[in-house]
């Protein structure tokens, strides 16, 4: 039976509990997907409560509605656009005061709104008083308590959400800015209410007010309407930073008149967290704690990851075999089977990995240490055109390029995102050891180890220095200033944990998959025709492939079987040892791969630390290629991503290999 | 007891609280400072430093706001 529908969206401040109450109010009744045309995640589902089919939508968490990023863009324009029954506010009943100031914003915009006051169990403990009926009086909205963590008060929410549908009676609250601004805000509205064509979805009150205060993105809005020029005129008569902070002066100074009313906060004692903090982001402690924590959870994802990945290897090995042995005709069963079945076996071996490392971010983020993780290292990041923000995601390249890239999504500053993308493929990650180990194993003997540490060295070399030429070229700037709240450790939820690891784990498959399926086949495709030749051999046009370009990499003093080992690589780096086991004839066994190699004089020491050096750094394997282009949205910024690896691969392995043959080696 | 002398907030030591006179900072910086309550009359105390002495982490309206020496060197105070 079709319910009556009602719409609600969830807004607050970050770290409010929004998503643990989103979980609690919909479980698995969800969808994630993209907000059009911006790389903000859209999160929506259903709740049935009575007669009711009740759609939540989750809009991004923000301190404010102005445009300062995309989060608070995306939240307005859905507010005001699509309407929603009812605004949900999430506030921390522990920090009532600063939450207040995105209240004020939402009453501006003119919607219903509903106050949740979540985490009261952390404000009771505490000893705050809030004197609920007095706020709904002076906020002139429901308010309702909640502990989202425990799913306490989620029903009382769901009635009160019905009920305030049911009267529709808007009460609107407003702040007076004082004489001068109020009589600005007043002559736009006139000027503006002139155009017939305007958009009435938009509040005049609110247009002028955010036109006050510099927004760029409003003004933009109204820069169609024959009455623009006059507003500017207006716009341009007034000392705007004045205004602006006038007019943040006038709702922090409302909130100071009512808060009181509503809230006797207990003494200043020193909370369990900043307990924590005094150890956790200690002068002296800070940092090993934190170097022992990122090695705790590199550890664990290796020692969970391990058992599932050799399962998915055994599993696709097994059904690749099965299938080319049971298809007909021969080239569909080699299509299925070695192509499609064995490629995406390869890129699939790395999904527990990603899960996991998903999984350990989601817990670092709700325990509130991801945030003392940029706090922390920012200081060095700066040093090198990044942000603090940008160092969590660039550790878990080590795991995997994939969810790392995919993590620098918390990095608000395009710029800063794009560089943290862009410089991410030269962290050395899980796939590339096995390449190091083949070849550092057969040529270094016992100085192997330390090759393999150097190979990771260079790679952060280069990620640093890449992050520092983009910085003076490309994506030309400074990093964006750090002004984060470091919220209060809580423990996190393992559910919303558990739904992060999956959402996210899952839109990888879903989104990648179509590039990483292509490049499969066309791999695949490469490796088996002209029909009849041995796949991947010398005749097919893989082989050919890697004659062609053999004059564009012996300068590295590769041969063109190690250029046809590096174009199967594309699809993920360790498959470059694979095929160099089909290519010298020792299939899987990697001893008499070793012999071979040693036996080949074209291979030496030296060609072996070339061709190391180039596959870490040399273009992104199609997964991390096909999440550089979804988490950018551009097809442009992909394909640098790809060239720049390529040259930066190729000037470093050629400097180490004529370097080498300088120095006699 | 409040010393009527103007410094910036990047003086402040651990454990000194001070009141806001102005915020000289400026772009979209100020615009987010301000959201977060940093505004001119509230007060402001600096519990710690990072590890590596930037960025610092500042207690305001009740909760912890962490912002770099580079803004806090254009944030106008009084101690208290
Ligand atoms: N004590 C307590 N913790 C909560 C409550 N609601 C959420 N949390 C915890 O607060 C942290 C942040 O929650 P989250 O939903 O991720 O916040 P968001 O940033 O607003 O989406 C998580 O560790 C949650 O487990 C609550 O009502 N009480
Ligand atoms: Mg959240």
């Amino acid at each position: 039976m079709e319910g009556r529908k009602i719409k609600i969206a969830l807004t607050g401040n970050p770290n409010v509990g929004k998503t643990t109450l989103f979980n609690a109010l919909t479980g698995s009744r969800q969808h994630v997907g993209n907000w059009p045309g911006v790389t903000v995640e859209k999160k929506s589902g259903r709740v049935s409560y009575k007669d009711y089919d009740i759609e939540v939508i989750d809009l991004p968490g923000t301190y404010s509605l102005t445009a300062y990023s995309m989060d608070e863009i995306v939240a307005r324009d859905f507010i005001i656009e699509e309407k929603p029954d009812i605004v949900i506010q999430v506030v921390d009943a522990s920090n009532l005061e600063r939450n207040l100031y995105l209240t004020t914003q939402l009453m501006e915009l003119g919607s219903e709104i509903l106050i949740v006051l979540n985490m009261c169990d952390i404000a009771e403990e505490r000893g705050d008083r809030i004197y609920i009926e007095k706020m709904e009086e002076l906020l002139a909205t429901p308010v309702i308590r909640t502990v989202a963590s425990q799913k306490k008060g989620i029903c009382d929410l769901l009635d009160r959400v019905i009920e305030q549908k049911e009267i529709q009676q808007h009460h609107g609250h407003e702040i007076g800015y004082g004489t001068e601004i109020e009589d600005k805000i007043l002559e736009i509205e006139k000027v503006l209410a002139e155009d017939e064509t305007r958009d009435t979805r938009y509040p005049l009150r609110w247009i002028s007010i955010r036109l006050l205060e510099g927004d760029s993105n409003v003004r933009e809005k109204i820069s169609k309407s024959p009455v623009y020029d006059r507003v500017m005129q207006i716009i341009d008569s007034i000392d705007q930073e004045e205004y602006e902070a006038e007019i943040a002066d006038k709702r922090y100074l409302a909130i100071n008149t009512v808060f009181p009313q509503m809230c006797t906060r207990a003494n200043d004692k020193l909370t369990k967290s900043d307990m924590i903090d005094r150890v956790l982001t200690n002068k002296y402690l800070g940092i090993p704690i934190f170097l022992a924590l990122m090695w705790g959870a590199f550890e664990l994802t290796f020692a969970f990851a391990t058992p599932f990945m050799d399962m998915i290897d055994l599993a696709s090995t097994w059904f690749a075999e099965y299938v080319s042995s049971s298809l007909q005709p021969a080239w569909l069963a080699s299509l299925v089977g070695d192509g499609i079945i064995g490629g995406v076996g390869a890129v699939l071996v790395f999904v527990p990995n990603i899960f996991i490392l998903f999984f350990l971010l989601s817990l670092l983020e709700g325990s509130g240490y991801l945030a003392r993780a940029a706090f922390i290292m920012d200081k060095l990041m700066y040093k090198i055109g990044m942000h603090g923000k940008s160092f969590i995601p660039m550790l878990m390249g080590f795991g995997c390029n994939v969810p790392a890239i995919m993590a620098a999504r918390s990095i608000e500053d395009e710029k800063d995102r794009l560089i943290t993308i862009l410089v991410v493929p030269f962290v050395s990650c899980g796939a590339r050891l096995p390449i190091y180990v083949l070849f550092a194993g057969t040529f270094f003997g016992r100085q192997a180890g330390t090759v393999i540490f150097g190979m990771y060295v260079l790679g952060i070399v280069i990620a640093i220095i890449s992050a520092k030429i983009l910085r003076t070229t490309v994506v030309r700037g400074k990093p964006a200033p750090f002004i984060m709240e470091l919220p209060p450790y809580r423990v996190p939820t393992l559910k919303t944990s558990f739904i992060h690891m999956w959402d996210n784990g899952f839109m990888y498959i879903k989104k990648a998959g179509t590039i990483i399926l292509v490049g499969v086949v066309v791999i695949w495709a490469l490796a088996s025709f002209p029909w009849g030749v041995q796949y991947g051999s010398e005749n097919s046009y893989v082989g050919l492939l890697g004659h062609a370009v053999e004059p564009l990499l012996k300068p590295l003093g590769f041969d063109w079987k190690i250029s046809v080992a590096l174009i199967f690589g594309l699809v993920a780096k360790e498959i470059v040892v694979a095929s160099m086991g089909v290519l010298y004839g020792a299939g899987d066994n990697s001893n008499v791969l070793s012999d071979r190699l040693i036996a080949d004089s074209g291979m030496t020491a030296l060609t072996s630390l070339s061709l190391m050096a180039f596959s870490l750094l040399y273009m992104p394997c199609v997964a991390t290629v096909g999440v550089i282009r979804k988490e950018t949205g551009s097809w442009k910024w992909t394909l640098f991503a790809i060239f720049y690896g390529i040259i930066v691969a190729w000037i470093t392995a050629f400097t180490i290999y004529k370097g080498g043959v300088l120095l006699g080696y | 007891m409040s010393e009527d002398h103007e410094t910036t907030l990047d003086t402040l030591k651990p454990g000194e609280k001070a009141r806001i006179t102005k915020v000289r900072v400026k772009g979209t910086a100020r615009r987010k400072l301000m959201d977060m309550g940093m505004v001119a009359g509230t007060e402001i105390e600096l519990v710690r430093n990072a590890p590596l002495g930037d960025p610092m982490d500042y207690n305001i309206k009740g909760y912890h706001l962490s912002i770099r020496k580079e803004e806090a060197k254009q944030i106008f105070i009084n101690k208290l």
